[in-house]
């Protein structure tokens, strides 16, 4: 960890201790004020908490110019990608990627690069629709692992987590807790329920939250599309291509749609916010994940959509590509993320629910 | 020096909830206004930036509110805390205003907290601003913007021009420029004058100089003394202001609220000759508001030095600047530059008064209490014996002054010729007519929300 940073936070997370007035916004100041003394750990763990939806940067009577200088989104955001690139593993491809929109942009690349040369060399077998470009075989024998080893290398990464900040066995109602806080985003509603500070200095909204939505439903729905197709090829031994009215097309579509719409909004509400009251230096990395996610979607609508004409083996090498290097990327870019905030709500709940035991 | 005369109906000196309250209103009946706000924009909204919450009366539960909270028994809670020394007319207008502009400040953004966690239990007295009072001052200024309402930050107002009973035009200047506006009428809502510490001192003596300003450094008091010299009215006494004892290294100005300590009734407070000076344990909360800034501010060099040890440490909120810390009397004495023998003295006169502590209890009058020992402690005595040791140092705050501005209840002000016909006052340049001492938590959001409300109506009817 970067000491300075985590001193730099837990700096303000005792200003913020001693004032209070936040309170009501999200999940970090219940937390923060359960406290009186921040380990390393606590301060890792706030920093995850945050969603950086700035409420309680506008609602601070500290912030510059006057002199305790307070910035909590800026402090977390910095100790959270910090925290990220520490985490990760292996080690060495952690830190490129958090920052750099240029490192994605060329991993994009070699990624469409790979799936070419793999229809070329590879080639079909003699499969219908997609596999007459590249055969179901090879298909599984590079997305498998493209997709097992990220889990597996996020899988560790949490496990580093988990132990920085003091995780204890995880009940079901843990879960439960979490996933309803991350379903809902109520991180970014505030307290009152209207919506973070982002695009508008103080003005509540909506926006982020929902597109927020979007892209994290389009995800969840393309993943699904992906997974159901998958039984429906094993278990039932039902093959693509399949139909308008399949699930698999219905959560694709929906899912691909979603995914575009919501990735392209959030790059246009990034770029009305004000890049210093999050992490300045992340955000080329966070444009660039948010771009290839938007391209993921994207490009499998028009692969869809241009599915019978000719120039569908170059398509499907350059949707292939984007989701490979989409997959590669997750454990060390900005969409590990949604891991380690579902972490950190695992471990919130485990905390209030400690607390309410004592009570 | 060309002056303005079309282009504004109302303008509105100052930048606080009260100067909101009263344009949002003002604006709502159809006039134009412009308000003019000394201070940059991050540090708009005075005072009210550091507030948190708002005391409001209630008959039934009312938003955030609990239970009932009747006209009389906030009036009697005032009079406890005034003892006395206020107008009761005006104090009933703003205790029985209060609960119609709760819902009114929820229509015009302001959002307020379920519960709290903290050690204030004041769920049925006060309502607790979502976010504190800087998210209040920009749901107002949002508002305010969206009904047409102009602002000028960094505008400070120099002269009002008073012509017999009425004021002709604002002198304020703005980008390096002087400006002269003729608004029909006029209201002010620019706060007391403790940021200027020659006028404090004028008032207090030279003790004054070692006060810290809790708020925001630009109250001070330009266009008060400019309407007090021209022979406006005036009401309160200058050496009345709410003060409270805050952390000794708070900085000199904008420290606002997480300076305060609120280990007082644990310790045992000593000033620099390390003798006690009052019964700590008294009373916890408002009470502790009312009187440890005073006493603070009759110590030599206006210090006071709390002592507790290792037991008391987490009964009290997280303090902003760490404790001093030692495994000794004499140790703690020397960081605190106090004398060694007379605090160990003072110390063991202490711990030998204490009796049994069995019945000690935090969060209510325990009634565990010193004998035989002047002055007492009569609440939550515990000796003083547990390393390691921990010390703060205590100065004065002051939030705000009470000397100000008089007014009628409709907010208007006079001369000794009776009423300036477009002039009116709201908040805490006004906030004399009603508190003559002592404090009320979350009544000065009252008073700036009634009369700031109250100003803009009536100084709309005037200019339309």
């Amino acid at each position: 960890m970067q000491t300075d940073l985590i001193q730099e936070a837990r700096r303000q997370a005792e200003i913020c201790n001693a004032c209070r007035y936040c309170e009501g916004y999200c999940s970090v100041f219940p937390s923060l004020h359960a406290e009186r003394a921040f380990s390393d750990g606590d301060i890792t763990q706030l920093a995850n908490l945050c969603h950086n939806c700035r409420g309680c940067y506008y609602a601070c009577q500290y912030t510059a110019p006057h002199e305790f200088d307070l910035n909590l989104p800026k402090a977390l955001a910095e100790v959270r990608r910090n925290s990220w690139e520490n985490f990760a593993w292996p080690q060495p491809l952690a830190r490129r990627f958090h920052t750099h929109g240029g490192a994605i942009a060329l991993a994009l690349v070699i990624g469409f690069a790979m799936l070419l040369w793999a229809i070329r060399a590879i080639g079909s077998s003699g499969g219908g629709g997609f596999y007459a470009v590249l055969s179901h075989n090879a298909m599984v024998a590079i997305f498998a692992p493209a997709f097992l080893l990220p889990l597996f290398s996020i899988a560790i990464s949490l496990r580093h987590y988990w132990f920085k900040v003091d995780g204890k066995p995880i009940q079901v109602s843990d879960l439960m807790a979490a996933f309803k806080h991350a379903g809902q985003m109520q991180d970014l509603a505030a307290g009152h329920g209207e919506g973070c500070n982002f695009e508008d200095e103080d003005r509540f909204s909506q926006a982020r939250r929902h597109i927020h939505h979007a892209i994290m439903y389009g995800f969840l729905l393309c993943f699904a599309s992906t997974s159901v197709a998958t039984v429906m090829h094993y278990v039932f031994g039902l093959h693509a291509p399949y139909g308008f009215w399949s699930l698999p097309k219905l959560f694709g579509i929906s899912g691909g749609l979603l995914l575009t719409v919501g990735c392209g909004a959030m790059a246009v509400l990034k770029q009305k916010s004000d890049r210093d009251l999050g992490d300045p230096s992340a955000w080329g990395g966070d444009i660039g994940v948010i771009l290839l996610l938007g391209f993921v979607g994207f490009s499998g609508l028009v692969l869809f959509a241009l599915v019978s004409t000719a120039l569908m083996p170059a398509l499907l090498a350059i949707h292939l590509g984007s989701v490979l290097t989409f997959f590669l990327l997750t454990p060390y870019s900005k969409m590990a993320h949604g891991f380690y905030r579902l972490a950190a709500l695992i471990r919130d709940a485990q905390r209030k629910r400690d607390v309410s035991v004592v009570r | 020096m060309a002056t303005q005369k079309e282009a504004y109906d109302i303008v509105v000196i100052g930048g606080g909830n009260a100067a909101l309250c009263a344009a949002m209103t003002a604006a709502e009946a159809g006039a134009r206004i412009l308000i003019l706000e000394t201070a940059p924009k991050p540090y708009r909204g005075g005072n009210s930036r550091h507030t948190r919450n708002f005391r409001c009366m209630h008959k039934s539960p009312l938003g955030p509110l609990i239970e009932e909270y009747s006209e009389d028994e906030y009036l009697s809670d005032l009079l406890k805390v005034t003892g006395g020394k206020t107008d009761e007319h005006l104090a009933r207008l703003a205790i029985r205003t209060s609960e119609e502009c709760l819902p009114w400040m929820e229509e015009h953004g302001v959002r307020f907290q379920p519960s709290l966690s903290g050690t204030l239990s004041l769920a049925r007295t006060n309502a607790f601003f979502m976010g504190g009072g800087k998210s209040l001052v920009n749901a107002y200024y949002r508002t305010a913007a969206g009904l047409g309402v102009d602002v000028l930050y960094e505008a400070a107002v120099t002269h009002l021009e008073l012509n017999g009973d009425q004021i002709d035009w604002v002198n304020y200047t703005y980008e390096g420029q002087s400006h002269r506006i003729a608004p029909k009428a006029v209201i002010v809502a620019s706060g007391g004058f403790q940021a200027d510490t020659d006028w404090l001192t004028k008032a207090w003596g030279e003790p004054a100089k070692n006060f810290l300003i809790r708020g925001t450094p630009y109250n001070r008091g330009v266009v008060l003394a400019d309407l007090l010299d021209q022979g406006v009215d005036s009401v309160g006494d200058p050496t009345q202001c709410h003060a409270v004892a805050i952390d000794g290294r708070a900085p000199k100005f904008d420290g606002g609220i997480v300076t305060r300590l609120d280990c007082v009734p644990f310790s045992i407070v000593v000033n620099k000759d390390a003798q006690r000076l009052y019964d700590e344990g008294e009373d916890v909360w408002p009470k502790r508001y009312a009187i440890w800034g005073r006493l603070v501010a009759a110590q030599p060099d206006q210090v006071g030095y709390v002592i507790i040890d290792a037991k008391s440490l987490n009964l009290f909120m997280p303090s902003v600047f760490p404790p001093l810390k030692a495994e000794t009397l004499d140790e703690l004495a020397g960081m605190m530059d106090l004398p060694a023998d007379k605090l160990k003295t003072t110390v063991s006169e202490f711990n030998a008064a204490c009796g049994d502590t069995s019945g000690f209890h935090p969060t209510e009058l325990d009634g565990v209490a010193t004998s035989g020992l002047t002055p007492p402690k009569t609440n939550w005595a515990r000796p003083i014996t547990e390393p390691p040791l921990y010390g703060y140092s205590l100065r004065t705050g002051v939030t705000f002054t009470y000397l100000g501005l008089k007014v009628d209840e409709a907010a208007q002000c006079s001369t000794s010729n009776g009423k300036i016909k477009n002039l009116w006052a709201a908040g805490e340049t006004m906030v004399g007519s009603i508190l003559g001492q002592g404090y009320l938590a979350g009544f000065g959001m009252t008073i700036g929300t009634v009369f700031g409300r109250i100003a803009g109506r009536e100084a709309a009817a005037y200019a339309n």
